[in-house]
């Protein structure tokens, strides 16, 4: 038997090493765009960036770890196509046999299509090569603009400002990681980072950049027609899923790479997982794709074990995490914009969580600075505790004190 | 150069010489060093690279953040007393034979 992973981020090398631990004796190749060991993308908008830090990558698993458990890794090397009948994956130099393929091609940065956008001076961040582009600019760095105020921009904004830079952050959307937060808990990042020191302009998008006289970017124009000085450019408006090689090989494709709850396509020899995979959640009883370690490492174990002939529908609980300056976001469940929300601990010190409620019943918790309160929450959310917003706010409760009466494992 | 000692739940061991300034959770995974995983980079966000530091090395250990240790309240084996998160452990010169067990489970 013979599965090829296609993708060599946290997916794809967990699919695989879940493959071996888990019993499976066939063989195993990964096909890695990237060259070099695979590595964690986390850091690399977070610790990878600040002042002083020594900048080395921390690879998903370690060299040894290929020839130990026997696995092929492809780097450098692209996946041209699938064939579906043939069950032969295209690489450039060979075709690869296949009785399964796992999907795990994860996202690309969205490219920004505004006059200028190509200047020198303007980066993305999404690769290893694109971290050592911005941790060798930064220290030289005085005006940094940034396009999008969601994770990425804001992890990077708290960077450039413990460089001693200013920063300017330009976002169209009237809220800063409005996609994925809260009201209450987007408001509260927004003063955060004002108040450190942050131009942050909500309701404002990019128009053009312009360029300095050594050819270099050296301003970016909003679209209200401000002009702000810019010698540094991060763009961070999100990532479209890897899922062309999918449509080639006829799969459904919308907004992902579409699978079932045991995340095979439609196809049942082809799996997909990670950023890269449309699925359905029961957690938001809907279908989506979640960009996460969390979601790539359970989805590949998920998929590993399908491929192993287990037939459960997946249902891990999403969480997620972003630092930005001081201040750690964990997030468990999947807040809506809709959601009822009530706020436990001290706002403003910078350590409370928000409880989200749908129906009257607790589905997901933002927690600044609370490590405790996080952890207690995907306890209570994976159990289906059912916590009613009348319990919550009862006096003396706290999720860590509901969390130590359940009898129930701690989720991975 | 210092040392780290990994102890598997079945008592065997792996030595592994280690640059100062690099963390047990950097050194283990990189290493491949089985039962430390790590999986959030080294945020100290996910309590998947717990270790039980031998008693002798308790007070060369850097001290605990609130967030390390609600995490380790959490994590997935039991916590002892001498429970840490590697990724929280930077290997210094009083650091430099130190002995950690690896627990059962992290997920």
């Amino acid at each position: 038997m013979s599965v090829v992973i296609i993708g060599g981020g946290q997916a794809g090398i967990q699919a695989a090493d879940t493959l071996r631990s888990e019993g499976y004796g066939g063989k195993i190749d990964i096909v890695a765009k990237e060259a070099g060991l695979p590595y964690q993308r986390p850091p690399l908008s977070k610790d990878y960036l600040a002042p002083g830090k020594q900048a080395v990558p921390l690879p998903v698993r370690g060299p040894s770890f290929f020839n130990d458990k026997d696995i092929t890794l492809h780097q450098s090397v692209q996946a041209l196509a699938i064939d579906r009948v043939q069950r032969k994956v295209q690489l450039s130099r060979q075709s690869l046999d296949y009785d399964y393929v796992v999907l795990a091609t994860g996202a690309r940065n969205r490219i920004l299509d505004c006059p200028g956008a190509s200047l020198p001076g303007i980066h993305g961040l999404k690769t290893l090569a694109d971290a050592e582009a911005l941790h060798a600019a930064l220290p030289g760095a005085r005006n940094v603009v940034i396009i999008g105020a969601g994770f990425i921009g804001l992890e990077f904004a708290a960077a450039a400002l413990a460089h001693g830079c200013n920063v300017t952050v330009l976002e169209f959307a009237p809220r800063p990681m409005g996609r994925a937060l809260t009201p209450v808990m987007s408001d509260w990042f927004a003063d955060m980072h004002r108040s450190q020191g942050v131009n942050l302009r909500l309701g404002e998008g990019i128009d053009r950049f312009k360029s300095a006289t050594d050819g270099r970017v050296g301003a970016a124009v909003s679209t209200a027609g401000v002009s702000y000085p810019a010698d540094l450019v991060l763009v961070g408006i999100g990532v479209e899923p890897n899922d062309s090689l999918a449509v080639e090989a006829g799969l459904e494709t919308s907004n992902g790479i579409v699978v079932d709850g045991s995340l095979r396509t439609v196809d049942p020899a082809i799996l997909a997982v990670g950023d890269c995979a449309s699925f359905p959640s029961v957690h938001a009883q809907a279908r989506l794709r979640l960009e996460s370690v969390q979601n790539a490492a359970d989805q590949a174990r998920h998929a590993a074990r399908t491929i192993l002939g287990a037939n459960e529908p997946y249902a891990e609980l999403p969480w997620f995490w972003s630092t930005q300056g001081p201040y750690r976001l964990q997030m468990a469940g999947l807040a809506g914009p809709k959601d009822d929300t009530l706020v436990l601990g001290d706002k403003t010190g910078g350590k409370f969580s928000v409880l989200c409620f749908r129906g009257g019943i607790l589905v997901a918790v933002e927690s600044v600075n609370m490590a405790g309160d996080h952890m207690a929450a995907r306890r209570l959310l994976t159990a289906g505790a059912g916590i009613t917003r009348a319990e919550a706010e009862s006096e003396g409760f706290t999720l860590k004190a509901v969390a130590k009466t359940l009898k129930v494992p701690v989720p991975a | 150069m210092p040392s780290v000692t990994y102890t598997q739940p079945d008592g065997s061991q792996q030595t592994l010489e280690v640059k100062e300034g690099t963390t047990l959770m950097r050194a283990a995974v990189s290493n491949g060093i089985d039962g430390i995983i790590g999986e959030c980079g080294g945020q100290a966000m996910c309590a998947t690279c717990h270790v039980y530091v031998r008693p002798e090395y308790a007070d060369a250990l850097p001290g605990m953040s609130d967030d390390e240790d609600e995490m380790l309240d959490c994590a997935t084996a039991e916590r002892l007393d001498r429970s840490r998160l590697a990724c929280q452990i930077r290997i210094d010169a009083e650091l430099a034979e130190i002995v950690v067990d690896i627990p059962p489970a992290q997920l």
